[in-house]
């Protein structure tokens, strides 16, 4: 099993930034009668989502303001940030690479490690354990960890089966070198053989983009274009119910932990109904897994930390809290670590 | 099996009207995405056994469903 021990590295902060404008999706004509919207509501839980319609945002802007807010508040000298990680599927550019810019824009020393890592629901796992890796060695004192999307570009406005679903948010996690921090458990997991199951097709390499890519068509009942992502809703729930428990069972069992003494379960925010499903799985009490979908809906990259820092702020800010954090999706690919932290620095959501 | 399924099943997509193995589900008016969704994780619940959604394209019947999960739990 890919299943991976890291040691003193400290979680010292997160803070997240979505744009202002709202989408009510009661408002919504594309889901139909009131009565359809009402039921759509219930059944997702998404009542309402942050998007950047109406304004140039890109990731990098909400991910930029959060990282301004919480080193602000960290008190933290940006000389001492020698690493950057930048975790999107919406990059400001086809290259360079989004962390270069941000390094800059940040005003970061030339001195750093930056890097994107190419990951969406399952992101923020991923950059926590690829970071706090480097950090681990006591190559870099402090470290940012950006994370976040602007998914709601890559969806067709016709297409109800995703349009309604997601929201945009950018997020800052800041990690610390520390010697004899409580050690982060992760398990990873990827099945490439569901790659087309979520997946924008052109404007890559492999069907660069055309003309083509901007006609509208139907495709199983969904008008979109080629450079908006298709999404297999049924092949996707029944992937995160059965994969998303046994990734937790298997790192709790890693981590020598029973559900029991876990203080918050923190779940990629896709779908309310999906995740009571999996938080009955593995037997965990619903009232210590909060979601923030209700608000936000689907935020990709920037889902759990999202979750954090709208839902459970107090608690992080105080005494040290075990956590799980679970992320699962486009790839297929899903992640899931159990770490222990407190006294975040964690300012309220911001909005851009 | 079959009757416990069919009231599993009417619960799931919430029918009032009678299921029989025979049926062409997805010609039921409740039939819909979200109805998919609540079928695949009752029978996740009740029997342990995930239909893949590739694997779920191929059945009509409700019958279909029951020799799919037997299949699964013989």
């Amino acid at each position: 099993m890919a299943l991976q021990t890291v040691k003193n590295a400290s979680i010292r902060g997160i803070a997240a930034a979505v744009p202002k404008h709202i989408e009510r999706n009661m408002d919504l004509e594309l889901l139909g009668s009131m009565e359809e919207r009402r039921k759509f509501v219930e059944t997702t839980g998404i009542e309402q989502r942050h998007t950047v319609k109406n304004s140039s945002l890109c990731t990098s802007d909400l991910c930029y303001e959060a990282a301004e807010k919480l080193l602000a508040e960290l008190q933290w000298d940006k000389n001492e940030i020698g690493c950057l990680i930048f975790v999107s599927q919406t990059p400001d550019y086809m290259l360079p690479a989004t962390a270069c810019i941000l390094q800059s824009r940040l005003g970061l020393s030339q001195e750093c490690f930056a890097l994107d890592i190419s990951m969406g629901c399952s992101g923020w796992v991923y950059g926590l354990a690829t970071i706090c890796s480097l950090v681990s060695t006591g190559a870099y004192s402090k470290a940012l960890l950006l994370a976040g999307d602007t998914v709601t570009v890559t969806k067709s406005p016709f297409d109800k089966s995703t349009y309604p679903l997601f929201g945009d948010a950018g997020t800052a996690t800041a990690i610390e070198f520390l010697p004899g921090a409580p050690d982060m458990k992760f398990h990873f997991g990827t099945d490439g053989s569901n790659a087309d199951s979520i997946m924008i097709k052109d404007g890559g390499f492999r069907y660069p983009f055309s003309a083509d890519s901007l006609e509208y068509k139907m495709y199983d009942g969904i008008r979109r274009n080629n450079l908006q992502s298709t999404l297999n809703g049924a092949q996707v729930f029944t992937f995160a119910i059965s994969k998303a428990p046994k990734s937790i069972k298997a790192v709790l069992e890693y981590a020598g932990e029973s559900i029991e003494n876990i203080d918050y379960v923190l779940l990629h925010q896709a779908n309310i109904f999906m995740n009571d499903k999996i938080i009955k799985k593995i037997g965990a009490d619903p009232q210590k897994s909060p979601n923030s979908i209700q608000e936000y809906g689907n935020t990709s990259s920037a889902s759990i930390p999202l979750t954090i820092v709208s839902r459970i702020p107090d608690a992080v800010r105080g005494d040290s809290k075990k956590l799980i954090v679970c992320g699962f999706g486009v790839g297929f690919s899903w992640a899931t670590a159990v770490i222990e932290t407190g006294n975040l620095v964690c300012p309220d959501v911001i909005e851009v | 099996m079959d009757k416990d399924f069919i009231t599993l099943f009417k619960e799931a997509i919430e029918r009032d009207a009678p299921v029989n193995t025979e049926d062409k589900f997805r010609d039921y008016e409740e039939w819909n995405s979200l109805a998919y969704l609540s079928v695949i994780a009752v029978i996740d619940e009740e029997f342990d056994v995930i239909i893949e959604g590739n694997t779920f394209r191929g059945l009509n019947t409700v019958g279909d469903i029951i020799a799919e999960i037997e299949k699964h739990t013989a």
